[in-house]
């Protein structure tokens, strides 16, 4: 990893002596340094074709002025076999090598998967589990969910150094990109859907995190600050002002949360409703939503009928999550007798998330 | 729910069944005083051509010579002009972005609101691509072609001037939502659910939809139009493989626009159901699905890439031989290459979105395939560079653009390879990186590219050459001026930045932020110098004057007849023997028939492309307000009068012998020296 | 004049004169043309029945394709769409045959069984309306009305067209240029018939069967 660091040095020696901080290269996170070390090793491999084929441009292009009348000069030559495999052979042969190399760090650096190392010289303690944190994307604030702490923050995110982190992430209203540049490669916040990504800080400091996907009027102010604490003890101190100083967030408040706000100050809540992060990722904050896993429960029976157009409105502000026999509202008749088996398998479902690996 | 916030611009609440939702405050002048100078400035200009235009009588003489042409030639330099002008508008746009950026970075306030922001880089988009960069590889397929081939005009001609006119529809939607109403702030792509009705309810994503519609109808309609000439309409003797490689460029460039904008069509045709009958293709609710919208929008928009970058290679491939005045080197190869990047440009679409999550295996299929079409891009440079090798190299201007783009295009294709491996795209995508590198091919490919090719064809067009030195200025305005753009936007996706942020940034981004606006000003600059150089050109006309109609050393049939072309291009058709026919006809010593002249077959012009398209454009304004009456008059209008046409079975006549006979004296008189 | 190596100095058209009037409709590249146009509307419609394919399963706690469907009068229009294709062929056959009369007696019948199925749609449509069942209540709706409401589009525009030729063959006979624009409408109005067995098997067949 040092002769890493020092080829990036060399390779963005300039900029880095000009006070660039060039975050994405010299990052505090395992993850983004692996991408960073990704980006170096690609750039070297392109740049053995890239270099001859500018310089050789320049070569020609003085050897062969119309004004140099020593140069050879064959208007008819056109074709050489042997200069047309080297034309395609050596971009094939880097192609190659990048392939593979692309293969197999998109599955190691796949976030969706665990990470297998803290960072290069410490492997993982497999008695350590994960800090799991459930992040929303709102227009234009980020809400962060801490379920085994019970607490949540607006603007602000924190966890320990050298902890694996578990990140769910969704949005309640446009596509949003949650990114912080030292830590890991970004991923999208889409409504309706969960995405995940797993990463480690292993510096502590206070880090920029951003959308990184362009949301509407106050998408520039939508930044988060993200502390990483040296230790658990810090963290656990962070998570005790949290408490102490936030408010309960209930369902009210949250549907209030979701309203558009620009510019939003850093907030904290010592506690939310249990509820939460599900009507968030099914889309169903308000009053007269529709949660989308109970509909989606619907449509995998079959839908609710045409008379389901009418039970639907019904429906709407209600939850199976809370109440799991209120969903039989929206199952069609013929299936009502399947009530156990439907209440059986939305209350087995898993509620955190982790329990799913 | 969100509406409070999102409705507060230009959505009018109250629909009057005369106006639709227009009202006066959608005359955005009012209360925008950037705006209102723009409005002057541009009525101050739009009148002062209109008072020159009526002043001069030349009414008439548009109408009847140019606006109602079907001639490929005047079609294809009107794609220009108007490439130009919607150029000027978007480079406009770019330089405010960039003063926004500089402001906020170094005084920590601009000059634009978040809504005003967001609309100017989503117009920026959508007019460099669809009304810049679109209109001028068309107008240069148009131009050349059909020329190469040795054709008299392309297989559809009235098909051809409908397309442009259709193409011009949405370009004037786009720049009436500058002054009536407001623009889309969506993004050039407009992803839903931010496009949808519930967060933009404005009029500016249905003026983004119409606009592309009805321009989008007319690109696909010019793509099968020249798909056709290029299968029918070769000069006999001319083969596949003795086409000259812009032809294939251009055969697999409108391949490419049949195929994909279809896509297109329907994917926008689905978002405006979305927004004017409120259906549930890309809602969140309902079982609607957004990400299906960026499926289908890249898997038009990646060939779309290509589009525009595959004539570029064409016009690449004839300047370097002419200039080199050698053959191309790897003909073959060169074929391939084109037809290879063509079918690989459908297998790469979601490398634009490897952030939504879809897993390794699928993330690093796309990627690889991605990297893959670097191949045969790698192997087209190094045919240029082998072409170049034992050569006699005249750097004249349109060779200086070639050398510009194989300097800067590598870096492009490099940066590109980066962005296509996963792990990587996850730290540089949505950053200024991106941006740079697709600036980056963009301008160091299809600009420099564009301009290389204006340079070349200029004379052939207008029957003299541009200005030397105001060109050479021009180039290296556009070199230097673009890596200090450019590259202050590479570091600055390094250091995290990412795009479309216009209101809150951080003062050590304050350099790199006035170097990129340094750099927009001398690309504003050799912009300026371009626009000069015309002048001057037109003004010193005689001393640049063709006389011979092949001033370079031309190698490709268009050289072989004279500058101006005449309206039926060549009087006989020639006979293709080999690649490079013009080069063999002067390497063997033909000779020009001076006489037997005998009539020509040509198609006769027609007003109803722009008739029809003008009526299309008052059906897409009428529609963006919801003036259903007009919509639905406009709409049965244009599809009368289209009707109308089709009444008319006399739509061509033969040019008599004698008349093709004065005009050939003429260009005889002209080979043989400057006349009395 | 000699004949020159490198250019045509003979008249092309000289041979069989003014071209307009043979009967190679397809010199002029207008055939191949109209095909390359029938693949990119092909591609949209391939766009729908994709849409479909990924839509058609979220009725949104809402109605299935067995709970709208009555498979018995999609077949009655069915078959006016098959049977309509039929009688275009015996209309190209006439045109071949140079017997104006039969043609158009035979394009005349085409197009009744055109609007017989446009009636037919209009009337599900207006049933389905009626139910509740809009293209506003679901994604699955949405992306059906969309795609049979699409090729319904495309159907109008076919009688349209055929009303359209009917009075240019009545005004200038069979002339080459109305034998090729017969030519093209026939091609379309197969294709139609093709995307609606695309639509019948992909749409209320396995609609009515799998749900």
């Amino acid at each position: 990893m040092h002769r890493v660091r020092t080829l990036c040095l060399l390779a963005f020696g300039a900029l880095a002596l000009s006070g660039c901080n060039l975050v994405v290269m010299n990052p505090s996170g395992d993850i983004a340094d692996q991408q960073a070390q990704l980006i170096v090793y690609a750039t070297v491999l392109m740049l053995i074709v890239i270099i001859p084929v500018i310089a050789l441009t320049i070569f020609f292009a003085i050897k062969y002025r119309a004004s140099n009348e020593d140069a050879p000069y064959e208007p008819e030559w056109h074709h050489s076999i042997s200069l047309e495999v080297v034309v395609w052979s050596v971009p094939m042969a880097i192609i190659i090598f990048l392939a593979g190399l692309t293969w197999v760090a998109t599955h190691r650096l796949e976030p969706y998967h665990d990470i297998k190392r803290i960072d290069a010289e410490t492997p993982l303690d497999p008695s350590v589990k994960p800090l799991t944190i459930q992040v929303a994307a709102m227009d234009w604030k980020w809400v962060f969910f801490y379920p085994e702490q019970g607490v949540a923050t607006v603007n602000e995110l924190a966890a320990p150094v050298d902890r694996p982190i578990e990140f769910y992430i969704t949005s309640t209203t446009v596509m949003n990109s949650f990114y912080v540049p030292a830590l890991a490669g970004m991923i999208y916040a889409m409504p309706g859907m969960q995405t995940e990504l797993n990463a480690v800080i292993n510096e502590e400091g206070v880090f920029k995190g951003l959308s990184a996907n362009y949301s509407g009027e106050g998408f520039s102010h939508m930044n988060f600050e993200f502390i990483a604490t040296a230790d658990e003890a810090g963290f656990d101190e962070w998570v005790q002002k949290v408490q102490s100083e936030g408010e309960d967030l209930d369902l009210d408040g949250l549907s209030k949360l979701n309203h558009p706000t620009v510019d939003h100050p850093v907030q904290y809540f010592g506690s939310y409703d249990e509820n939460s992060w599900n009507r968030l990722v099914n889309k169903c904050v308000d009053e007269d939503d529709l949660c989308l896993n109970d509909m989606m429960m619907a449509d995998a029976l079959g839908g609710g009928g045409i008379d389901g157009l009418f039970n639907r409105e019904q429906f709407r502000g209600l939850c199976s999550a809370e109440n799991p026999g209120a969903i039989m509202a929206l199952i069609r008749p013929g299936k009502q007798d399947l009530e156990k088996d439907i209440i059986a398998a939305m209350t087995d479902l898993p509620t955190d998330p982790r329990a799913q690996n | 729910m969100a509406s409070t916030s999102h409705a507060a611009h230009g959505a009018s609440t109250e629909v009057s069944p005369i106006l639709g939702k227009l009202g006066l405050d959608d005359l955005l002048f009012l209360h925008e005083p950037i705006v209102l100078v723009t409005l002057i400035g541009a009525s101050i200009g739009g009148l002062a051509v209109f008072a020159l235009i009526t002043k001069f009588k030349l009414w008439g003489y548009l109408w009847n010579e140019w606006f109602t042409s079907i001639d490929h030639k005047k079609i294809g330099i009107m794609y220009m002009i108007l490439a130009l002008v919607m150029f000027v508008r978007g480079f406009a746009d770019a330089l405010l972005m960039r003063g926004q950026q500089a402001m906020i970075s170094t005084v920590g306030e601009g000059y634009l609101n978040a809504h005003h922001y967001d609309q100017i880089f989503s117009a920026h988009g959508v007019i460099m691509i669809f009304f810049v960069a679109m209109p001028f590889v068309t107008g240069f397929m148009n131009y050349i072609m059909p020329l190469q081939i040795g054709a008299r005009d392309v297989a559809f001609p009235f098909l051809n001037n409908f397309s442009f006119w259709l193409t011009v529809s949405g370009a004037v939607l786009v720049m009436m939502s500058l002054f009536v109403g407001e623009f889309s702030t969506a993004g050039w792509l407009a992803y839903p659910p931010y496009s949808g009705l519930e967060y933009s309810p404005g009029v500016g994503v249905d003026y983004y939809l119409w606009s592309l519609n009805i321009a989008g109808i007319g690109t696909t309609l010019s793509g099968i139009n020249l798909i056709v000439t290029l299968v029918k309409m070769r000069a006999p003797g001319m083969d596949w493989m003795k086409m000259p490689i812009f032809c294939w460029t251009t055969l697999c460039t409108n391949v490419l626009i049949v195929a994909s904008f279809p896509v297109l069509s329907a994917t926008l045709a689905l978002l405006t159901a979305d927004r004017y009958l409120g259906t549930h293709f890309f809602t969140s609710e309902l079982g609607g699905n957004p990400m299906m919208y960026v499926n289908l929008i890249w898997i038009w928009g990646h060939p779309e890439v290509y589009i525009l970058v595959l004539p570029i290679f064409g016009i690449l491939s004839e300047i370097v031989p002419t200039f080199c005045s050698k053959r191309l080197f790897g003909y073959t190869s060169m074929v391939y290459a084109t037809c290879v990047i063509m079918i690989l440009s459908y297998i790469v679409w979601l490398h634009h979105f490897f952030t939504m999550g879809a897993g390794a295996d699928v993330n690093s299929f796309f990627g690889i395939t991605t990297m893959i079409i670097s191949i045969p891009t790698g192997a087209k440079l190094f045919n240029w560079l082998f072409t170049m090798y034992k050569g006699r190299i005249r750097f004249e201007v349109p060779m200086l653009w070639v050398m510009g783009i194989m300097i800067v295009f590598p870096i492009g294709g490099l940066t590109g390879v980066l962005l296509a491996i996963p792990p990587a795209d996850y730290v540089l995508h949505n950053s200024l990186f991106l941006i740079a590198h697709f600036h980056n091919v963009i301008i160091g490919g299809v600009v420099f590219g564009i301009f290389a090719g204006i340079s070349f064809w200029w004379p052939k067009a207008f029957g003299f050459k541009l200005n030397h030195f105001w060109n050479v200025v021009s180039f290296w305005c556009w070199l230097i001026g673009f890596f200090l753009a450019f590259m202050p936007l590479y570091i600055l996706g390094l250091m995290g930045f990412t795009r479309r942020i216009g209101q809150e940034i951080d003062p050590i981004y304050s350099g790199l932020f006035l170097t990129a606006t340094v750099g927009a000003i001398v690309i504003a600059a050799g912009i300026a110098a371009f626009f000069w150089s015309i002048y001057v050109s037109i003004r010193d006309r005689e001393q640049l004057r063709d006389t011979t109609g092949d001033p370079w050393g031309g190698r490709t049939l268009e050289w072989a007849t004279s500058s101006p072309p005449p309206y039926y291009n060549f009087a006989f058709t020639p006979k293709i023997y080999e690649v490079d026919a013009f080069a063999q006809m002067k390497r063997e010593g033909y000779t020009r028939p001076t006489d037997g002249y005998i009539p020509i077959h040509m198609p006769k012009y027609t007003s109803s492309g722009i008739i029809i398209s003008g009526f299309l454009t008052v059906m897409g304004f009428a529609l963006v307000f919801h003036i259903w009456w007009l919509a639905a008059l406009s709409l049965f209008a244009a599809i009368a009068w289209g009707i109308g046409h089709t009444f008319n079975y006399d739509q061509d006549y033969y040019v008599p012998a004698d008349e093709v006979a004065e005009i050939e004296k003429k260009y005889t008189q002209s080979l043989m020296g400057p006349a009395e | 004049m000699e004949p020159n190596k490198f250019y045509v100095t003979t008249d092309p058209h000289a041979d069989h004169g003014d071209h307009h009037d043979d009967d190679h409709g397809h010199d002029t590249g207008t055939m191949l043309g109209f095909w390359i146009y029938l693949m990119s509307d092909c591609l949209i419609f391939g766009i729908l029945f994709a849409v479909y394919a990924v839509l058609g399963q979220n009725f949104a706690a809402g109605p299935n394709p067995s709970d709208l469907f009555e498979i018995d009068m999609i077949l009655v229009s069915t078959f006016m769409l098959l049977f309509s294709s039929i009688t275009y062929g015996f209309a190209v056959l006439k045109m071949e045959a140079n017997n104006k009369n039969g043609m158009m007696l035979w394009l005349i019948i085409t197009g009744l069984f055109g609007l017989a199925f446009l009636y037919l749609e209009i009337v599900e449509f207006e049933h389905l309306w009626h139910l509740g069942a809009t293209p506003m209540a679901s994604a699955f709706l949405s992306s059906f009305f969309t795609l049979v409401g699409t090729h319904g589009l495309h159907v109008t525009a076919g009688c349209l067209w055929l009303v359209v030729l009917l009075v240019q063959v009545q005004m200038h006979g069979l002339t080459a240029a109305n034998k090729r624009r017969i030519m093209c409408l026939s091609l379309f109005w197969h294709f139609l018939d093709l995307i609606w067995i695309g639509v019948f098997s992909l749409v209320y067949l396995t609609g009515v069967t799998l749900t």
